[in-house]
């Protein structure tokens, strides 16, 4: 029986699949149809998974709250910081002058210290890097950031002759080529990933 | 619309559903020639060495394996990555199913963190021990971004993580989460299909996983037959994109173009 409802579970995941990808490359009108229609049901299934996925955070805070793990204060202040957003989203409506006040004077300046901390430790670990492990490759790395750094930024207007060139040369060819590689890297790999799924041999979900 | 744009379509459907079909092709008769040899050759990568010994050690040791699935959904480009990341998911917990700790996987989306809920509880479904699944142990850890990193960052510090694999879509932020690795001492495995947390990754750790080389893990930990033959597949394709650069570039150069 387990075999079964197994079984249903691939060829409704192989068949959905099969339909959307071959919908995208031949545009009859049935298949086209068929696609939007299954494209619709994920959209709403993505838009409710967003509510499940908020759950799930509750359930991990809540239960690090009742076992007293470490930490568990920060859980209480993330649980209440929800309940109250969602109260006065909910109440006032996500553009009233109360929603966006939560948004500009909370999220907004944490979200630019996460990321004033994240230049902070990029820095640090750059020079890290260097300590490290100092081989031909780091110190490669670090020149290139020193050579397009310095050739974006001016010292009272004197800028050091070349180095925007160089800079911009850095930048647009061998950086761009290196991840043209890597990008058609990552797309093989995608499209492996998507053929294992399709074919019912890599299942992401279930048994 | 008139003939040629009709004509100009399905030219371009041909061409893709062509690549596609090419693609399958290649991949069946590498599974064949796979499951053919006795023992199947494949490239070593020393990152996914290093990432066995470690599982092995967290097991042995009762220290946590943490899975970081990334922010991004499988609605979008970015899926790929994270379905990657879902396929080792569930190799790591056939692993470790005993371990005092089992591993725990983070995500930034909720489809993601409903397929890993759903993948760690397969695992145990099928070694019959459903009473130990814990629903916790697959978890959103924030739905945007910023939040993600913030709330994963906590996983990392406070659960005796041993190994951190960040598998997934980032941003620049995954230098938090790597350096929160490094200074509790863990393995940090890092890959991303987004080219600047790979260029942030590699000034973090020396585990990194390159490009491709972050779908191959179905190859390498608890390999079976369809991972190994799409990692072939993939070589396959890649051999051939490199002699179309160079024959284009030739052509290119010689004025032909």
């Amino acid at each position: 029986m387990r075999q079964l409802k197994t079984s249903i579970v691939v060829a409704i995941a192989v068949i959905t699949g099969i339909i959307v990808l071959v919908g995208y490359f031949i545009e009859l009108p049935v298949l086209k149809n068929l696609r939007i229609m299954l494209l619709h049901f994920a959209v709403i299934l993505i838009a409710v998974t967003l509510i499940v996925g908020v759950v799930n955070l509750v359930q991990v805070h809540w239960k690090k709250i009742q076992n007293r793990q470490s930490g568990g204060v920060y859980s209480l202040i993330l649980l209440i910081s929800l309940l109250v957003t969602i109260i006065v989203v909910g109440y006032f409506g996500p553009t009233s002058t109360p929603s966006l006040w939560i948004f500009s004077n909370i999220q907004i300046p944490i979200a630019s210290s996460l990321i004033a901390v994240l230049t902070v430790v990029l820095i640090y670990t750059g020079i890290r890097l260097l300590k490290r492990g100092f081989n031909f490759f780091s110190l490669l790395f670090m020149v290139t950031v020193l050579i397009v750094i310095l050739g974006t930024v001016s010292f009272q207007g004197f800028r050091i002759p070349g180095l925007r060139e160089l800079s911009t040369w850095i930048t647009q060819v061998p950086a761009v080529g290196g991840a043209r590689g890597i990008l058609l890297g990552v797309a093989l790999g995608t499209i492996a990933t998507g053929m294992r799924v399709l074919m019912g041999s890599d299942r992401p979900y279930g048994r | 619309m008139n003939y040629l744009d009709y004509l100009y379509i399905v030219d371009r459907g041909i061409q893709g559903l062509g690549f596609v079909l090419i693609f399958f092709f290649v991949m069946i008769i590498s599974a064949i020639i796979v499951r053919r040899r006795d023992k199947p050759f494949i490239r070593e990568i020393p990152t996914y060495s290093k990432l066995k010994q470690s599982i092995s050690l967290a097991v042995e040791s009762g220290q946590r394996l943490h899975l970081s699935l990334g922010s991004g959904g499988i609605n979008s480009m970015q899926g790929g990555s994270a379905l990657a990341g879902l396929s080792l998911l569930k190799r790591l917990y056939r692993m470790t199913y005993l371990s005092d700790r089992p591993p725990v996987a983070t995500s930034g989306e909720g489809t993601i963190g409903i397929l890993s809920r759903d993948s760690i509880r397969s695992v145990y479904e099928e070694v019959g021990v459903m009473e130990e699944y814990e629903p916790t142990t697959g978890q959103v850890s924030g739905l945007t971004p910023e939040p993600y990193i913030a709330g994963t960052l906590l996983v990392i510090l406070d659960q005796h993580v041993s190994t951190n694999i960040l598998m997934g879509n980032y941003n620049s932020g995954i230098a938090l989460l790597a350096d929160a690795g490094e200074r509790r001492g863990c393995l940090t495995v890092a890959g991303s299909d987004n080219i600047t947390a790979q260029a942030v990754g590699y000034v973090f750790t020396e585990d990194l996983l390159v490009g491709e080389e972050l779908f191959a893990s179905g190859a390498y930990i608890q390999p079976s037959t369809m991972h190994v033959a799409s990692l072939h597949t993939q070589d396959f394709f890649r051999w051939g994109i490199v002699a179309v650069i160079l024959v284009a570039g030739a052509l290119k150069l010689a004025g032909v173009m």
